[in-house]
């Protein structure tokens, strides 16, 4: 018997094969799955910024201004001594409006809603105007937009001070 | 008569034209569930379209590599429909006549093997699908455009050809609606049809006669809400998603006259002249009642009728108020379509502050 060659594991033996292949086998299932998580992810985000300097007030004229629109998703509308920083993204299912200065409006591609230059909806099926971002002048006179907070019409909060600059 | 039919094609005039011919065709299925019919049809289409094919803006459209799948789906749709209702018109005029359906004749009712009777035709399907696809590639390029950008839309922004319906019901309704509730509708109707229709009768052969109900309010959902409103998303939306005629440029800068109020708005301002409530529930609360009515109130009257006294009795109470909630939730996008084109209404609760707009 004991010069005889086993041919079978022992309960023991088969335990520590067992638990040494789950081992491997959970740890390349997890590092496979990580890998393909972080895949998910994109390598260079090329989100715009969400605060930057917009000039100085006197740089915009009355009415729409698109400077802004492509870099960071923001129209600068001069309207009644008011100047406001209006988001490009539609209040429906968020799409890109565009600006149509033939027909002064804003209106969007997806399903056609409409909204005046102040950002207040009129036709198509947005539900709510165009919201604001807050905008405020630095000390040397720059007027700075800060895309973190916003201000919705609906809940009043267009008569707040920041969403707006005298000028 | 380019113009006329760029009048006729309208949203407004061509949904009630539309089901009127759904109607007729459901009507008059015995007509047209004829091979006569079918191929009159076929040869009387042939001019049509080439006339439709020689407009220099039908052409553009149709032939826009997007929109292939659409054609084929027309054709095919047609097709099928068609032939749906010939075996249905020949089947109930046998048992009209008291004979067997076609499919119960002792030659059909013959069992065959699966393999290999069906596997070589699996087979034979595969290889036509793929070379049906490859080729398809080859002809027509994809169409790619520059790499997204976040604050860019194109314009029309277009969703798949499949999606196109869902597109347009997005035009009349908050997203939350025509984007989860009613998908999510159409998704658990589909599944319920085999537990809410227990009617043994169609089961493997077709017919009409034994099946109206069943068969008209399923074509309906799926010609006229779900195929006609493709077709439109397709071939009738240009820029800022504004309507177009079929013969019709896509000229950029087409204005549509158009201005949305909400029920609110009509009822406080234009009708009792008086300015809307603070109070948001108050505001709105035509608009609830409105909805509970539809939702609540309308399933308990329609079982008081006849037709629902007759369809609790086959089916039961509970099965009865699943098929009247999904009915319901179906027909409502005809009639908020209709509201819109008719009053330019938006939404019937409108509560943007909560994110609910009905």
């Amino acid at each position: 018997m004991s010069t005889e060659t086993r041919q079978q594991l022992n309960r023991r033996e088969f335990l520590s094969f067992l638990s040494v292949g789950w081992i491997t086998f959970t740890a390349a299932c997890a590092g496979l799955g990580s890998m393909a998580f972080r895949f998910s992810y994109p390598n260079v985000n090329f989100e715009p910024e969400m605060e930057f300097l917009a000039g100085k007030p006197e740089d915009y004229e009355e009415g729409v201004d698109e400077r802004w629109k492509n870099g960071f998703g923001v129209w600068m509308v001069k309207q009644e001594g008011k100047l406001v920083a209006l988001s490009n993204i539609c209040t429906h299912l968020g799409c890109i409006p565009s600006w149509l200065p033939a027909e002064l409006k804003f209106k969007c591609p997806c399903h056609g809603s409409g909204y005046y230059p102040s950002g207040i909806n009129f036709e198509g099926p947005a539900p709510r105007p165009l919201e604001r971002y807050a905008i405020s002048l630095t000390p040397e006179g720059l007027i700075k937009v800060d895309k973190t907070k916003i201000f919705r019409h609906e809940k009043g909060q267009w008569e707040l001070a920041s969403s707006f600059l005298e000028v | 008569m380019k113009e006329l039919i760029n009048w006729l094609a309208e949203p407004i005039r061509s949904f009630p034209i539309f089901t009127i011919l759904f109607i007729l065709m459901l009507k008059y299925y015995k007509v047209i569930g004829t091979k006569k019919f079918g191929w009159g049809a076929l040869i009387a289409s042939i001019p049509v379209v080439a006339w439709f094919a020689a407009d220099p803006n039908f052409i553009k459209i149709i032939l826009w590599p997007d929109n292939i799948p659409i054609n084929i789906l027309i054709v095919l749709v047609s097709f099928f429909t068609w032939l749906t209702l010939y075996k249905c018109a020949e089947n109930d005029n046998r048992l009209e006549a008291g004979e067997v359906p076609v499919e119960a004749m002792p030659e059909n009712r013959e069992k065959v093997w699966s393999w290999p009777n069906l596997v070589y035709t699996e087979l034979f399907a595969i290889i036509a699908c793929t070379v049906f696809l490859i080729a398809w590639a080859i002809i027509f390029k994809a169409p790619l455009e520059e790499p997204a950008n976040p604050t860019w839309a194109p314009n029309p922004a277009k969703a798949p050809w499949y999606f196109l319906g869902l597109q347009e019901m997005l035009v009349y309704f908050d997203p939350w609606m025509a984007g989860v509730v009613l998908p999510g509708l159409i998704v658990v109707g589909l599944i319920a049809i085999p537990y809410i229709d227990t009617n043994p009768k169609g089961n493997g052969y077709y017919t009409f006669s034994e099946r109206k109900m069943a068969i008209s309010s399923f074509l309906f959902g799926w010609l006229v809400l779900w195929v006609y409103l493709i077709i439109v998303g397709t071939f009738l939306r240009g820029p800022n998603w504004t309507f177009y005629g079929p013969f019709e440029f896509w000229d950029f800068h087409k204005v549509e006259a158009m201005y949305n109020i909400n029920l609110s708005e009509y009822i406080w301002i234009k009708m009792l002249n008086t300015p809307m409530p603070g109070n948001l529930v108050m505001r709105e609360i035509f608009g609830i009642i409105l909805t509970i009515f539809y939702v609540g109130a309308l399933p308990v009257m329609i079982a008081r009728t006849n037709f629902g006294q007759k369809l609790i009795e086959k089916s039961g109470q509970i099965r009865f108020y699943i098929f009247i909630f999904l009915a319901l939730g179906m027909t409502s996008l005809p009639i908020k379509m209709v509201l819109r084109w008719l009053i330019d209404l938006k939404y019937i609760i409108a509560l943007p502050e909560w994110e609910l707009n009905l």
